[in-house]
């Protein structure tokens, strides 16, 4: 995890299920409101896999970066884990790059 | 192939491993493989979360192969869906507070080609589940 600016960058790797889900939750909300901070951007390029469980977390960190009057960013190139995003109908509420200097330099 | 095992969440990725290298003999892509993984992984899930919310107990995964079709059965004894529609209605979650998306059935329907899914309150839930493996010709390579 990194700051920049006012933004947390959130670099997740490896599985995304229910099992990892709460620790990894737990660890941005802290460090997101420890540090006062206003957007997310969640960098899902290094993830092996991700079922519905990382759609719940992306959904929760959505809710509480628009109660912040923040934006959640995600970051992700890589097609099977698109595929679960495309079909959430997440991508409607939130901006999907495929890189995360694109994401920077457009927000 | 048959795999028993107790309901905690960090058996979630072992199970769905094992089911995908089960299913690597019909040679599928790594789409398929990981659309299999992925329904897999929401029914334990679901087993865990929601058929042993009161305590642990045993879920059973089944798998088969006939042809170039897998069919996937998890099973688990704990205490049942009592309204299967809703449970499948999308975005349909018991448990809002824990960030759960309501997606686990929807997942699971689009990701294999059927589903069925039997309950009875108190004696638990089978998922049976079911895709076509497209034989290495039909496919670009």
């Amino acid at each position: 995890m990194e700051i920049f600016e006012d933004s947390l960058i959130v670099k997740l790797k490896g599985e995304l299920d229910h099992h990892a889900a709460e620790e990894i939750r737990k660890k941005i909300d802290n460090y997101y409101l420890a540090n006062d901070l206003v957007n997310i951007i969640l960098e899902l390029s290094e993830l092996t896999f991700m079922d519905s469980s990382g759609i719940g977390l992306i959904m929760g960190r959505y809710k509480i970066t628009s109660e912040n009057k923040g934006e959640l960013i995600l970051v992700c190139e890589r097609e099977s884990i698109k595929k679960i995003l495309n079909m959430s109908g997440l991508l409607k509420m939130v901006k999907l790059y495929p890189r995360l200097d694109l994401a920077i330099t457009n927000n | 192939m048959k795999l028993e095992f107790l309901s905690k969440s960090k058996n979630e990725s072992f199970s769905r491993v094992v089911v995908a290298a089960f299913a690597s003999q019909l040679d599928p892509t790594l789409e398929e493989l990981s659309d299999i993984k992925t329904a897999v992984s929401e029914a334990v899930t679901n087993a865990i979360i929601h058929g042993y919310e009161y305590g642990e107990g045993l879920i059973t995964i089944e798998a088969s192969i006939r042809e170039n079709e897998i069919e996937i059965i998890v099973k688990d004894s704990g205490k049942g869906i009592e309204n299967i529609e809703e449970a499948m209605e999308p975005f349909y979650t018991s448990k809002p507070n824990l960030e759960r998306s309501g997606m686990g059935f929807t997942v699971m329907e689009t990701f294999m080609d059927s589903l069925v899914v039997e309950s009875k309150k108190g004696e638990g839930t089978v998922v049976k589940m079911t895709k076509q493996i497209k034989k290495v010709s039909d496919k670009e390579r």
